[in-house]
């Protein structure tokens, strides 16, 4: 069964760095690792595996930021590889970014770092991508404590 | 006979169907220009500023130079559910509208997107009120 | 009675306006360029956490009006993967129906542009004149040009009638023989050939590193496909061929976009006839979304769409990760229009076919003094003046 032996691959190419696998179902594994190994672990997948990282998606947990790095695996059965790191410190989120590898992540990094306030060191042109110039610093809109200033009288 | 009316579409945050819903008007089907209505190039020849679009805070001060340089009297067209209230990204931490709150608004045409037929209704009242100031 | 063709551009040559496209220019050719996106940001992901799940399908159709059931596809899909849900076979098929027709309008509006941006009046004419029954069509099944808000968790929310098949049928037969003519305008057509061919390469290599989806990847030689790879709806019970060519040039994302729309006819019409064997339930009265997280994905016009949820139970999204396939899309401009001529520049960005009001926003400069010197306009005034020039030489 395919999912089975990417199971089995995924356990011998990045043994030592699974903190956890959870197989969701057949195509959609989820795999934690420490926020350290991301760059090997993403290159694993995209260089051996020959995955194709199709996005990140960035949250605002109650353990911190968390980041999912969503590796497809399109001719082999359609799986999706989620890789998870958890970025515990809020104050000062930051972790290594993923350019050096694919330019498929330039653009969601700065994204995640507008809307999170996360850091990626080594980013070519970590600067705004959607946000207007003129929003405040510090206002991290994905952010659960971030309060729109839309419906506070003095701004109507 | 009312010559022309020139029309300046100003897309302002908008997904789109409104502008091509707007495109579809001057294809033959529907044919706006049969009323005397064109699509024009720049704010500066237009005597109606459309705006669809729920209006982001990026464009926002676009939209109000675009307004400042139409010759006046401009007449303003909120456009769409969004131009008309901003739908359902009225709670949304980027949208800066609606539309009349920014600039002053002659006329709504909602709608998500508006119908042509809804389109053409809306424009026919424009020129009427168009006419009678000229 | 003659009808006077009316030409869509200059559609937004608003000078002043900021770009989204930035193009440098040392003589004739375009040696850099910035890309400058947010201008229809409108914080939908956030504003997704504070509606209802059922509520944020109807939100997230609005991201894009020209693919506007791809992302509720792709959210439904997201919803069924977290909560496990199996689907009937008729629920299947009239989701892929609705995905095709979509598929079918948005490359001909793509065409029309492309057609207008060269200089072809014809091709555009004619393909926004075969948008408006596939456009009727869908209002007859689902009561909207636009917005056919169809998807649901669990279902569709309207049934294709027996009744209206037969009228589905027609309408696919002037659809495909109006494709006919579009394959043969192209394939044949010398002054095309001059205009695309070579024009606006991306290579395969370059497509694998920016993660380049849908038509882009394919005719760059990157044979992806959600509906192959990733299957559901109805995309694994009916016969048809993904479209690939390795060119990576505009005239290969041309014939893959004709090529896409034969299939999706294909597509539709073994689902139509497939409905009649069907079971009668399309809706599951889904009322529950339980703890978790699920990714859902739909094979848009213009590539992969992905969503993805984590619910804690409530009746709310935790969060909501939307990726349109242009945010992967837009940036291998960077690749495949430097080196391209000013008169090609348009021609090249259409063809990634982004978001279309962002195309106008194109301004040019000189590269060393900062100048502008072409607007949007100007731009497309180039390209169909190059096209009248290629006619009078061959």
């Amino acid at each position: 069964m395919i999912t089975e032996r990417v199971i089995d691959e995924l356990n011998k190419k990045l043994s030592g760095k699974i903190k956890n696998l959870f197989r969701k179902n057949d195509r959609r594994l989820y795999v934690d690792i420490d926020k350290k190994d991301i760059v090997e672990s993403a290159r694993i997948l995209y260089q051996e595996f020959k995955a194709r990282f199709s996005i990140a998606t960035g949250l605002d947990t109650f353990k911190g930021i968390e980041i999912l790095y969503h590796f497809s695996l399109d001719r082999q059965g359609g799986i999706f590889i989620s890789l998870r790191v958890l970025i515990e410190d809020k104050n000062n989120p930051e972790i290594e970014s993923l350019s050096g590898l694919f330019k498929a992540s330039e653009w969601i990094e700065r994204e995640i770092y507008e809307m999170l306030g996360v850091n990626f060191k080594g980013h070519p042109e970590l600067k705004r991508l959607l946000l207007a110039d003129d929003w405040p610093e510090g206002k991290y809109p994905l952010r659960k404590d971030f309060v729109s200033e839309k419906g506070l009288p003095e701004n109507e | 006979m009312l010559k022309s009316i020139w029309v300046f579409h100003f897309a302002a945050s908008p997904c789109n169907n409104c502008d091509i819903e707007i495109l579809d008007c001057l294809t033959p089907r529907h044919d706006l220009e049969r009323f005397g209505i064109q699509l024009v190039g720049s704010i500066r020849h237009a005597d109606v500023l459309l705006v669809t679009g729920a209006l982001n805070k990026k464009i926002l001060p676009r939209l109000k130079k675009v307004y400042e340089q139409a010759p006046k009297p401009v007449f303003v067209v909120a456009f769409g559910a969004c131009g008309c209230s901003m739908g359902m990204f009225q709670d949304s931490y980027n949208t800066a509208g609606p539309i009349d709150k920014v600039i002053p608004v002659n006329a709504y045409i909602p709608g998500c997107p508006p119908r042509p037929e809804a389109i053409i209704d809306g424009l026919v009242k424009l020129i009427d009120a168009v006419g009678k100031i000229r | 009675m003659s009808k006077k063709i009316i030409p869509i551009g200059p559609y937004h040559p608003i000078q002043e306006e900021p770009e989204f496209f930035k193009l440098y220019v040392e003589g004739e050719t375009v040696v850099d360029i910035d890309i400058e996106v947010g201008y229809n940001h409108r914080g939908i992901e956030k504003l997704s956490e504070s509606k209802m799940f059922e509520q944020s399908i109807f939100l997230v159709e609005r991201i894009c009006g020209i693919c506007s059931t791809s992302h509720p596809f792709a959210c439904v899909n997201a919803l069924e993967d977290l909560a496990g849900i199996e689907l009937t076979d008729r629920t299947k098929y009239i989701r892929s129906i609705i995905g095709e027709l979509e598929r079918i309008h948005s490359h001909y509006l793509w065409l029309g542009l492309a057609g207008h941006f060269l200089g072809y009046n014809t091709v555009w004419m004619w393909s926004w004149k075969y948008r408006e029954p596939i456009l009727d069509i869908l209002e007859e099944i689902t009561g909207n040009r636009n917005h056919y808000s169809m998807m649901k968790v669990g279902g569709v929310r309207r049934d294709i009638k027996q009744e209206q098949i037969p009228l589905i049928d027609k309408m696919l037969d002037e659809v495909q023989k109006a494709n006919d003519l579009f394959r043969g305008a192209v394939m044949d057509d010398p002054v095309i050939h001059a205009r695309t061919k070579g024009v606006g390469v991306l290579k395969n290599e370059e497509a694998i590193d920016y993660g380049a989806l849908g038509p882009i990847a394919r005719a760059s030689g990157y044979a992806i496909d959600v509906r192959k790879d990733d299957p559901y709806a109805a995309y694994d019970m009916v016969d048809w061929n993904i479209c690939v060519l390795p060119e990576g040039d505009i005239f290969a994302k041309l014939v893959v976009r004709i090529l896409e729309v034969y299939e999706s006819i294909k597509i539709i019409r073994q689902c139509l006839s497939k409905l009649k064997n069907s079971s009668s339930v399309f809706d599951l009265n889904i009322k529950d979304i339980p703890p978790g997280e699920g990714i859902g994905r739909h094979e848009a016009p213009r590539g992969e769409v992905f969503h993805y949820f984590r619910s804690d139970g409530s009746n709310r999204p935790v969060r909501h990760k939307v990726r349109a396939p242009s945010f992967m899309n837009v940036p291998t401009n960077k690749a495949a229009v430097i080196g391209c001529s000013v008169s090609d520049a348009t021609i090249t960005l259409a063809a990634v076919d982004p978001c279309y009001c962002c195309t106008e926003r194109v301004l040019a400069y000189d590269k060393k003094s900062h100048t502008q010197l072409y607007s949007a306009s100007d731009l497309i005034k180039l390209s169909q003046e190059k096209t009248a020039r290629l006619r009078k030489e061959l």
